[in-house]
């Protein structure tokens, strides 16, 4: 490393002022930053990440300032880019600090979805020095047509929450507009923020550039946290999500810390936990409720109270995860499983903002698998091991969206373009011909059998370049910039209801208040009289109206019929779920477990069998007249859920008549009217062969035809490529109407075109996202030939754990014709009685 | 006049609509045997290029999808005639962006049989080179096919223009389909068009035009079921 620069007498000044002194990893940026290189900082919270971000661009602009002003030079030098718009304002605050207090001649200024227009005007005319904003408004400022001389004297890039970023297409995005900005200003160096991650290389290169990756200063951490789970009195559940048993003891946490953070893992969690945190809540200590879901402004209050110090604990999801300083927290409490290793250690990283205090933390396993879970994910913090995704690779619907808005600026040339895009690192491997079929997509609709030529979107000019042909074709890139889709949300509102006649129902109507939002396919689960959990209360479905779900207050004491969202949204990570494995094949590590739960293994070695580590368990027995089939792979459940609708077509195929299947994170239950114990010991029906690979050959695509969770994954895809507007102009169509139509788009495309590029880019992202086809894949190769099967008489010990699940989850398995024609039958009975 | 459910096995079940036999067909046609007379709704062909015309690039293929469909029942019934009941085009300027090969079929599936184009909102007139004849209106064995229903029919009505479908859910899963809604007076056919949407039985364009004696006949993946009202639910 270089020798570190002395900083200018303004800035020793003030580190002195306040009785500090620059660190050694802000002086190395500052180096770094002035030899013209990009960097990437690895440091854990609290060791002063943003302002080692900002220096090199503050001491830069105050030696410059007589020079620029000499110049007359009023260009933007430093363009700051957080994933949350929240984040960005809250930097800008963060930053006024040093530059009020030292007097420093730079402006900075934010630039979100909610900048008024004139101030957006404004800004491009006459840029602030420092321009804070998200990947979304960034991409409208690439696509703007004068973009080239915007940031032609971009001097600094600065992304922060970099691992956060990456890994979804917002980091696609992120990653092309990146590329753009190096051809557009020649001199820019970028410095990346993060967490510790587990292979920094991937953001080094996502950085700099696939051939010119950036350099690297890690800050080790500080002390280590301190980590517990929580050893309490009242028995662990067999199943379960809600950690109902552990309130007590968890409000006792919260009453003895000044701040705890209670992180879940879905919404769902967080209600039912603030619900029972309350109902205990004998000395009215003040606790909040922080959710997606709930009212903007409501979310605002919160976060002004937390920090405030008004508050002592805040129920949240993974809206809290990233790095908003929102006040002294002391305690996070993990309730249910981690899910993965690095993950927990961002939550844990909220706690304590000091690096060299040790963070505390409380994990909270619901049920008896997850406290494996949790024990696993403690070793793996104890060893600092990291389990964040693998770096991606790029989706080409998000490439067609950026190919739209670099036409809409000066125009491209397809050759440069196409080396340009595969500078960004997610798609340093895209082929031409890949590039070229999106060009199509986006000039055209790139259909092989007919043309759209002369509607075109874009057009090559005399020169070669292409450009949109058309004032509107770029409104309608604006309008939908973004890689975000949001699920299909209905709003909930809590209607006043009117009486009626006496003798008849009760009318509800319209005009109440909002109290947040659901998707679509929650409500679609819900009859009307069902009562749920939301914004903190026991509300009462009464029905959809437009685009609202219409609810009520229920009567104080109702129970609420809690919708069961398994283990929530992210699957256990594939290292964790290898620990679990190890944990359960070695009964020496069984002494550090909990007694029930170490005797629960050991009645599971006794009634049935434990997997050894390679293995695959596969249990099967009757039960009331039906026979089951439990296996234990412990790859998550997405991969479980594409796994079972798998299993169910070729148990169908094999004549055993299955009737459905249910699963959770950890393994998956399917039941048929045929004795599947039998079928096997006479050969009928081999394991082998059930669970062969080749199930991801013609039954998945089979199944994909007509899967939902295809035709949703499809539907994302449509919408971030153009192919369908967020909104049809003019039209008034609600969410729940495109969905019906992109469904269609999606049958006659599949039927007439299945290598177009929008269905290439559909299942890349099924075999990562909601279908997990890649872990299932994987799962398959590496369970062949280690298929141990055990008949039961009766359920196992573990295999109480997954038919639990049955009753909570829907089932599946069901095909259409056998619903309509028992909702037929219906009638018939009727007709008949 | 009552609705006799009259069945003869699973695929071909007739439902009477005044004197005129009916059998709604797994296809969203409707296949009248006494008549030999196959009735189809709003195929809405050339939808993907009409939004294109507006920049949205919905897949070229969705005349060539319902043509085919609409080919297929066409070889099960053979039947004697045709009638498009409206809509037939999603715009008028769809008639002449038909592409020559959907043109041929449509010349195919005309040949040696009657054919009428029932005007819709979409289509208020039908080009002379696409073939068959073309009315407002028509009448069948007392019975009248129209494009948009009537407020009050005086007679058995058969119409399309609303695209039903139909949603129910069991055992936690729901199915939303395209159905066929019957009463003893009226008969609404679901579209037939590949990129036609849908509109909830349950919507309020619909009450008015059914009290008593609403059926939704759904279509299956493999025939088409008859649905109590009362196990329909709304969006």
């Amino acid at each position: 490393m270089t020798a570190l620069p002395a900083l200018p007498d303004a800035f020793s000044d003030w580190f002195a002022s306040r009785g500090w002194q620059a660190r050694p990893h802000q002086l190395a940026l500052l180096a770094e930053a002035r030899a013209g290189r990009s960097t990437l900082l690895v440091a854990p919270t609290g060791a002063g990440k943003t302002l080692a971000g900002f220096l090199p661009s503050l001491v830069e602009l105050t030696e410059r300032a007589p020079l620029r002003v000499a110049k007359g030079e009023r260009s933007l030098h430093t363009l700051y880019v957080s994933p949350l718009k929240a984040l960005a304002v809250d930097i800008a605050r963060n930053l006024d600090t040093p530059i009020r207090e030292m007097g420093l001649p730079v402006s900075v200024e934010t630039r979100t979805g909610d900048t008024s227009a004139a101030k957006r005007t404004r800004q491009i005319q006459r840029p602030p020095d420092i321009l804070l904003t998200t990947p979304e408004q960034l991409a409208l400022l690439v696509s703007h047509r004068d973009a080239a001389s915007f940031f032609a004297g971009l001097r600094r890039i600065v992304l922060d929450e970099l691992h956060a970023l990456v890994t979804s297409k917002r980091g696609d995005l992120l990653a092309l507009d990146l590329a753009r900005l190096r051809v557009l200003a020649p001199g820019v160096s970028a410095v990346g923020l993060s967490a510790t991650v587990r292979a920094p290389r991937d953001l080094q290169l996502y950085l700099g550039g696939a051939e010119t990756p950036a350099g690297l200063v890690t800050v080790e951490g500080g002390a280590s946290p301190r980590i517990g789970i929580l050893d309490t009195d009242t028995r662990l559940p067999i199943a379960g999500h809600t950690t109902a048993h552990a309130m007590r003891d968890i409000y006792r946490a919260i009453a003895s810390h000044k701040l705890t953070l209670v992180f879940v893992n879905t919404r769902m969690q967080a209600e039912f936990a603030f619900q029972a945190l309350w109902s205990i809540n004998d000395e009215n200590l003040p606790i909040a409720l922080h959710h997606g879901s709930l009212d903007a402004t409501q979310r605002r209050k919160v976060e002004a109270a937390m920090a405030e110090g008004r508050l002592k604990a805040v129920v949240c999801t993974a809206t809290l995860d990233l790095g908003i300083d929102w006040g002294d927290v002391d305690l996070v409490v993990n309730l249910g499983a981690p899910k993965g290793a690095s993950r927990l250690m961002q939550r844990i990283g909220r706690s304590n903002h000091r690096m060299d205090e040790p963070s505390q933390a409380l994990l909270v396993p619901s049920n008896r698998f997850e406290l494996l879970e949790c024990r696993a994910a403690l070793e793996a913090v104890q060893e600092a091991a990291q389990d964040t995704a693998p770096a991606r690779i790029g989706g080409l619907d998000v490439l067609a969206q950026h190919v739209l808005g670099i036409a809409c600026s000066d125009g491209f040339d397809a050759d440069s373009l196409y080396r340009e895009v595969c500078t960004a690192a997610p798609y340093a491997e895209l082929s031409r011909a890949d590039f070229d079929a999106v060009l199509h997509f986006v000039a055209t609709g790139g259909y092989a059998l007919a043309s759209y030529e002369r509607f075109a979107k874009l057009r090559q000019d005399k020169a070669g370049h292409w450009r949109a042909s058309h004032a509107r074709v770029i409104q309608q890139y604006r309008m939908n910039v973004g890689t975000i889709v949001e699920s299909s949300m209905l709003k909930v509102r809590l209607s006043r209801q009117r009486a009626a006649r006496p003798g008849q129902p009760k009318l509800v109507t319209r005009g109440g208040r909002v109290l947040g939002e659901v998707e679509e396919y929650f409500a679609e689960t819900l009859t009307p009289g069902d009562t749920f959990i939301f914004a903190g209360e026991v509300l009462r479905f009464e029905g959809i109206s437009e685009n609202e779900a219409l609810c009520s207050r229920a009567p104080p004491g109702t129970d609420p019929k809690i919708p069961s969202y398994a283990g929530g949204k992210f699957p256990l990570s594939t290292f964790l779920a290898a620990r679990v494995r190890r944990l359960l094949a070695n009964p020496a590590e069984w002494a550090a477990l909990p007694e029930e739960v170490a005797s629960w293994l050991h009645a599971q070695r006794l009634k049935s069998r434990l997997p050894k580590s390679g293995e695959l368990l596969v249990e099967t027995f009757p039960r009331a007249g039906r026979f089951y089939l439990v296996a234990y792979p412990f790859e998550g459940r997405l991969a479980h859920q594409t796994l079972g609708m798998l299993l169910t077509r070729r148990l169908e195929r094999a004549r055993m008549k299955p009737l459905g299947f249910v699963c959770n994170d950890y393994g998956i239950a399917v039941w048929t009217l045929a004795d599947m114990s039998a079928a096997i010991a006479r050969g009928a029906l081999s394991l082998g062969d059930l669970f062969d690979q080749d199930m991801l050959g013609d039954d998945l695509e089979a199944w994909l035809a007509e899967s939902a969770l295809m035709k949703r994954t499809f539907r994302a895809c449509a919408i971030i490529a153009g192919l369908i507007e967020r909104r049809f102009p003019g039209q008034e169509k609600s969410g729940r109407q495109v969905t019906m139509s992109t469904d269609l788009v999606y049958d006659v495309l599949r039927r007439h075109e299945p290598e177009h590029v929008l269905l290439k880019a559909a299942r890349a992202d099924a075999a990562t996202g909601l279908l997990d086809i890649q872990r299932l894949g994987q799962m398959l190769t590496r369970i062949s030939g280690h298929i141990v099967h055990q008949p039961l008489e009766r359920v196992s010990p573990l295999g109480i754990s997954v038919m639990l699940e049955i009753g909570r989850e829907a089932v599946y398995g069901e095909a259409a014709d056998d619903i309509l024609a028992e909702a037929e039958a219906v009638l018939i009975e009727e007709a008949m009685a | 006049m009552t609705l006799a459910a009259a069945e003869t096995g699973a695929a071909q079940r007739v439902v009477m609509l005044g004197r005129l036999a009916l059998v709604p067909d797994l296809s969203g046609a409707l296949w009248l045997p006494e008549e030999r007379t196959l009735v189809v709704a709003d195929l809405h062909l050339e939808k993907g290029s009409a939004y294109a015309s507006r920049g949205v690039f919905l897949p070229p293929y969705d005349s060539a999808a319902t043509l085919s469909a609409l080919t297929a029942a066409v070889l099960r019934h053979r039947p004697r005639r045709v009638i498009a009941l409206g809509d037939s085009f999603h715009d008028e300027p769809g008639q002449a962006r038909l592409a020559e090969g959907c043109r041929n079929a449509l010349r195919g599936l005309q040949q040696g049989r009657d054919w009428l184009w029932i005007t819709g909102n979409h289509d208020r007139s039908i080009l002379p080179r696409l073939g068959g004849d073309s009315a407002a209106a028509a009448e069948i064995a007392g019975v009248q096919l129209r494009h948009e229903p009537s407020a009050s029919p005086e007679a058995p009505e058969i119409a399309g223009h609303l695209h039903p479908v139909a949603k129910l859910r069991l055992r936690g899963r729901a199915l939303r389909r395209r159905c066929f809604a019957l009463s003893p007076l009226r008969c609404i056919m679901p579209a037939m068009g590949a990129y036609a949407g849908g509109l909830n039985l349950r919507d309020r364009a619909f009450a008015p035009l059914f009290g008593q004696g609403l059926s939704a006949h759904m279509l299956g993946d493999g025939r088409v079921f008859r649905i109590d009202p009362r196990l329909l639910l709304p969006d």
